[in-house]
């Protein structure tokens, strides 16, 4: 798994392993890695060591299977753990040998942490290559060290913004940052270099260590100067309250890592490196050992991880590829599909009424590709190429031999069922037609179609080039086989794919829809419209309810509580109905009417509307902010349990992922379905009916929750 | 229990605390020495009759640091047996010595203190000395912390005090801050500060600027609003759900000056006077401190208000004069608004905000102002307040005696 050799008194420690498809830091890897190291500190005839690898990456990081299953462990258990791991790294500096880290890849978190532990750092110049501490972005810290040695290598000011958002750069950025010591253009250069600064530093000392005196040991620095200022100087004063305040306005407080993090800079970087070791692992036992680690890991990494792999697909259905589509409607969504698909190099058809209206459609992409390229993301000489995939068209004959055909035209069941049997006998044989409906129940649709049995819904969300989810929803009739040809489709594009039963609204949009209503309830009771906005902003809602209301529409959300309303599955004094309707009588549409719940001056920023207090005067007595979030939450969660229930979504984990990907619901609850473990079930159950007693039968919990307590009761 | 007389006040002038200012070359040690010698020079008193000297400083590090009280006594000629401590209490340090002082002498464990304070603020930065309230990471995230001015922001925005309010406010502090300095209303206990050759440095204020108006307080800019957009503004609102936006109307103009300066008071028992001789001007009557909502921080005032006077059994108008620390404008205006106090018997002879508030000094300064008001209008009771950083507030009652 390590490999260990010695050429000419140096030490080559290459990590190979084979039980993971990467180098990573686990309970396998760490034990034989500390063989490794002490074998080579041990052999008198070992001058100095390199550390580096044999696969394409150095190391990847640790393995977040690990860190779950300790989740739930006991802190102190959890502590020794992490602090065997510093220990091992700490064992390099005090080695008294020179080790390098020779970079020949990707070298992220625990990866990069290995790395700043060593004398000097040499990285391939290797284009693929991505270095740094990325544990933020899944909830943790850098356990290993790294919040302590890379503010004393680059100093405060430059280190907290790369632990922080968790920033990964390639080799060359690295060096300018300070991150690496050197490049080396090949493989053979990079050993040698390495080789050489063994030679030329027989006894490296970290800047932040000294010789006790007394042993002649390696030990860890007193009153080290940190480069750039110390923690407690002027520096450090500007640096760690104002520091705090933007990480508590991005991160409201429902997200511990961030503030954690700046602890152990903070508190780490006034101690010698060894007690500071001892302090950042107990904030990372903290931080590793918290629901909202567990929930971002589980989620956002391990769970979206299987999605993008297509966990979803029917097993035994061949694989498929989508190598020419056809989009019908070449609007805002149908041009962002074409855009996403191109972006795979699928051929796209983009065909609209008339050829000007389809070329209107490709020019959204030629947009989205010069703005690539102006900011440096996109190689220009693809462009032409990329664009060369989309052919507008208002000739319905383009879509022959198409393997999916995707209508993206207006909510209109009779337009679509009229494209539909147009454009079907165009497909390939066993093609698939979807439809890119958002309200339209997809068995109706079908009801158009030759074969109900290849017809599915793809429903993307807005803007399709930055969202990353697709709702796949199935009709009655809808085969695995359609089913195997959207996901395969969907993973082609790099999106995520969930699965959803038919139903009024969706999965997304029925649970979405419930965050809008609990605004306009709170609207309705005269709770004072900032704070029901700061309530779901606060609550990690990117946008407050009656802000995306305002996105939404107010006409659409009328008409859809309208077509609820005659199809009898919607009260006449429904509160969303009512107040839509009273908005769009007022000609207060949203944000395309420049106005709405707020109002939207051309020379300044969009504001509340003061009529709104005229229309729903201030009750005297205003609920807690808490209570304001908890509501906004809880009615979401609680639709989600019913979808879950009513098989509209059939796993936790398309309930979780939808929920965070498709509306923004907030990702450290680990998603609107794992919300209630995150709060516990319990709790819940107890906090749904006290909602349901002061609010309404809204937030009643279900006959099966209520069974699950018992059981989770019984269990413990 | 036995009662604590004030005997005799001292201050120095209130330096501009920059490095252009009258005083910056003056040593805090310097200030605090000068104003222990002019107390005994004024009184001639045995200075071993002198029990202990306690005395505030906010940022008591470098110069100021390692007990400024007790190098001072030294430095002032005091007796060995005469002992110094200094504390910190934020800016009501100065009242806080004082308070102190009151309990040593009521409990009858001791004879006679000088209490008060020093602030070099030109020499020795507010805020210089870190501290964990400001900046541990954890602590300021659970607390909400924010800087002073955010606070007096988040005041005026939740209390609805318009620009045009606070700038009424200052303008008025100017004002009766230049009339007093012309009618020489501070003689009493202002003294000069000479350098080593004897020369005068400073002998009056020095921020009072006569030609202040609300027009012109109109046209300075919000102090706050940048670094309120920082992340400040943000995390006082997560506290604060109910408002949009924090209204910033705080600036140099309408918010206490930063100053340098000192002030020394004589307390004494019933028969410390009868010893030297002294006779007492006044007698603390009560004193309390509170804690408050640390984010809006600075509106300690009122709850400490309400209860000294109910621990001296006393109303709102029962008190003829009032000192409320002019911190930023919209403290007072609060303090006004909630207790029913009018401006007319309220910093009669203008507050920090033209004046200057050096911190650990200000809380002495206050009660000094006070004293020497209540006999040149012959009144007979002043209750001193100020707000506290970290969300406190003080307040002590005094009573003339004679």
């Amino acid at each position: 798994m390590l490999n260990y050799t010695i050429d000419q008194n140096v030490a080559i420690i290459s990590w190979a392993m084979t039980s993971s498809p990467m180098n990573v830091l686990n309970d396998e890897s760490i034990p034989e890695f500390e063989a490794a190291l002490q074998r080579a500190y041990a052999d008198e005839s070992v001058k100095g060591v390199i550390i580096t690898s044999a696969k394409p990456e150095f190391v990847a990081g640790a393995d977040l299977k690990m860190i779950l299953r300790n989740n739930d462990k006991e802190p102190t258990e959890m502590l020794n753990v992490s602090s065997e791991l510093n220990r091992i790294f700490r064992s390099i500096e005090t080695s008294g040998k020179p080790t390098v880290a020779a970079m020949n890849g990707t070298a992220l978190g625990g990866g990069y942490e290995i790395c700043l532990a060593c004398h000097q750092r040499i990285a391939l110049n290797n284009p693929k290559t991505l270095i740094g501490l990325v544990e933020v972005t899944i909830g943790l810290l850098p356990g290993a060290g790294g919040t302590q040695r890379l503010p004393r290598m680059l100093g405060i000011q430059a280190a907290l913004p790369l632990i922080l958002e968790g920033k990964k750069v390639g080799v060359q950025e690295a060096k300018r940052l300070g991150m690496i010591d050197d490049i080396a253009d090949s493989p053979e250069e990079m050993m040698m270099k390495a080789r050489a600064w063994i030679d030329a530093n027989p006894k490296p000392l970290q800047p932040w260590d000294e010789l006790d005196r007394k042993t002649g040991k390696i030990v860890g620095k007193e009153n080290f100067n940190v480069p750039g200022g110390n923690v407690q100087s002027s520096v450090g004063a500007k640096t760690f309250g104002a520091g705090t305040a933007m990480l508590m306005e991005k991160t409201k407080g429902n997200y511990p890592a961030p503030i954690e993090i700046m602890a152990c800079v903070y508190e780490g970087l006034q101690v010698n490196i060894d007690r500071a070791l001892v302090i950042e692992a107990r904030h990372f036992v903290n931080v590793a050992t918290s629901k909202v680690a567990k929930n971002l890991i589980q989620t956002m990494f391990l769970g979206l991880n299987e999605a993008n792999k297509g966990i979803s697909r029917p097993k035994d259905v061949a694989k498929t590829d989508v190598k020419k589509l056809g989009i019908l409607g070449a609007g805002m969504m149908g041009a962002g599909i074409a855009y996403v698909s191109a972006q795979a190099g699928i051929e796209v058809v983009l065909k609209d009424v008339s050829v000007e209206a389809a070329e209107k459609g490709k020019e959204y992409s030629r947009t989205l590709l010069q703005k690539g390229v102006e900011r440096g993301k996109v190689d220009p000489q693809k462009v032409d190429g990329l664009l060369n995939l989309i052919t507008p068209t208002a000739d319905v004959q383009d879509l022959q031999h198409c393997d999916l055909i995707i209508e993206a035209v207006f909510e209109n069941r009779d337009l679509k069922a009229q494209v539909t049997q147009e454009a079907e006998p165009r497909l390939v044989e066993n093609g698939v037609f979807g439809s890119n409906t958002s309200t339209l129940p997809i068995s109706g649709l079908a009801q158009a179609s030759a074969k109900p049995e290849n017809f599915i819904g793809i429903h993307f969300f807005s803007p399709v080039d930055k969202m990353g989810l697709v709702e796949i929803i199935l009709g009655k009739q809808t085969s695995d086989y359609a089913l195997a040809v959207a996901i395969d489709y969907v993973r082609k594009i790099r999106k995520t794919p969930i699965v959803v039963n038919d139903s009024r609204g969706f999965y997304t949009s029925r649970c979405f829809s419930t965050y809008t209503a609990e605004g306009m309830e709170l609207v309705k009771e005269g709770v004072n419209p900032v704070l029901i906005e700061n309530g779901g902003k606060n609550a990690g809602m990117p946008v407050g309810p009656l802000a995306v209301t305002d996105e939404v529409a107010l006409d659409l959300v009328y008409k859809i509580s309208s077509q609820g309303v005659n199809d009898g599955v919607v009260s006449q004094d429904d509160t969303s109905y009512q107040m839509a309707k009273q908005f769009v009588e007022l000609g207060r549409l949203g944000k395309k009417a420049k106005a709405g719940f707020y109002e939207y001056p051309a020379d300044a920023p969009k504001h509340l509307w003061p009529g709104l207090r005229d229309l729903f005067p201030l009750s005297v007595n205003q609920p807690t902010l808490d209570e304001v979030k908890t509501r906004l939450l809880y009615r979401q969660a609680i639709e989600a349990v019913r979808c879950f229930e009513e098989n509209v979504v059939r796993t936790k984990l398309d309930a979780d992922l939808g929920s965070i990907l498709g509306w923004g619901f907030p990702a450290y609850t680990g998603g609107a379905l794992s919300f209630v473990d995150f709060v516990g079930i319990d709790t819940f159950v107890k906090t749904c009916d006290r909602l349901a007693d002061t609010y309404g039968e809204r937030f009643r919990p279900t006959k099966k929750l209520r069974e699950l307590v018992e059981i989770s009761k019984l269990t413990v | 229990m036995a009662e604590a007389f004030i005997y005799d006040a001292v201050r120095t002038p209130r330096g501009r605390g920059k490095s252009d200012g009258s005083l910056h070359d003056v040593q805090p040690v310097q200030l605090l020495t000068s104003v222990l010698r002019e107390l005994q020079t004024r009184n001639q008193f045995d200075t071993s009759l002198i029990d202990d000297i306690i005395m505030g400083c906010v940022t008591p590090i470098g110069e100021q640091g390692a007990d400024i009280a007790r190098t001072a006594s030294l430095e002032a000629g005091y007796a060995e047996s005469v002992a110094g401590v200094q504390l910190n209490r934020f800016c009501s340090s100065g009242l806080e010595a004082i308070n102190m002082a009151g309990a040593y002498v009521m409990s009858g464990q001791v004879d006679a203190i000088v209490a008060g304070g020093v602030e070099s603020m030109s020499r020795v930065p507010m805020g210089s000395d870190g501290g964990a309230l400001f900046m541990n990471p954890l602590i300021v995230a659970r607390h909400n912390i924010v800087p002073q001015g955010i606070s007096a922001d988040l005041i005026a925005t939740k209390y609805g005090y318009s620009r045009q309010d606070v700038d009424t406010f200052a303008a008025e502090s100017y004002r009766r801050a230049v009339e007093a300095q012309d009618t020489n209303r501070f003689r009493r206990t202002l003294m000069p500060i000479n350098d080593e050759l004897g020369v005068t440095l400073l002998d009056r204020d020095e921020g009072v600027r006569p030609d202040t108006t609300v027009e012109s307080l109109g046209k300075l800019k919000p102090a706050f609003e940048a670094i309120g957009q920082m992340g400040f503004d943000a995390l006082a609102l997560l506290k604060y759900a109910q408002f949009d936006k924090i209204n910033h109307v705080h600036h140099a103009g309408n918010s206490s000056q930063i100053v340098d300066g000192a002030a020394g008071i004589l307390i004494g028992s019933k028969e410390f006077g009868e010893k030297t001789g002294l006779k007492p001007r006044a007698k603390i009557k009560a004193f309390a401190v509170i804690g408050s909502e640390p984010t809006i921080m600075l509106t300690g005032p009122i709850p400490a208000t309400r209860k000294v006077l109910k621990r001296a059994g006393m109303t709102v108008g029962d008190i003829d004069l009032f000192e409320v620390n002019e911190a930023f404008a919209a403290v007072p205006l609060l303090f006004m608004d909630e207790l029913g106090v009018d401006h007319s018997c309220l910093n009669v002879n203008g507050g920090s905000i033209a004046l200057g508030h050096p911190l650990g000094a200000t809380g002495a300064i206050l009660s000094a102002t006070l004293l020497d008001e209540l006999e040149r209008t012959d009144k007979q009771v002043g209750l001193v307040t100020l707000c506290v950083g970290g969300g406190m507030g003080i307040a002590t009652i005094f009573e003339r005696v004679n």
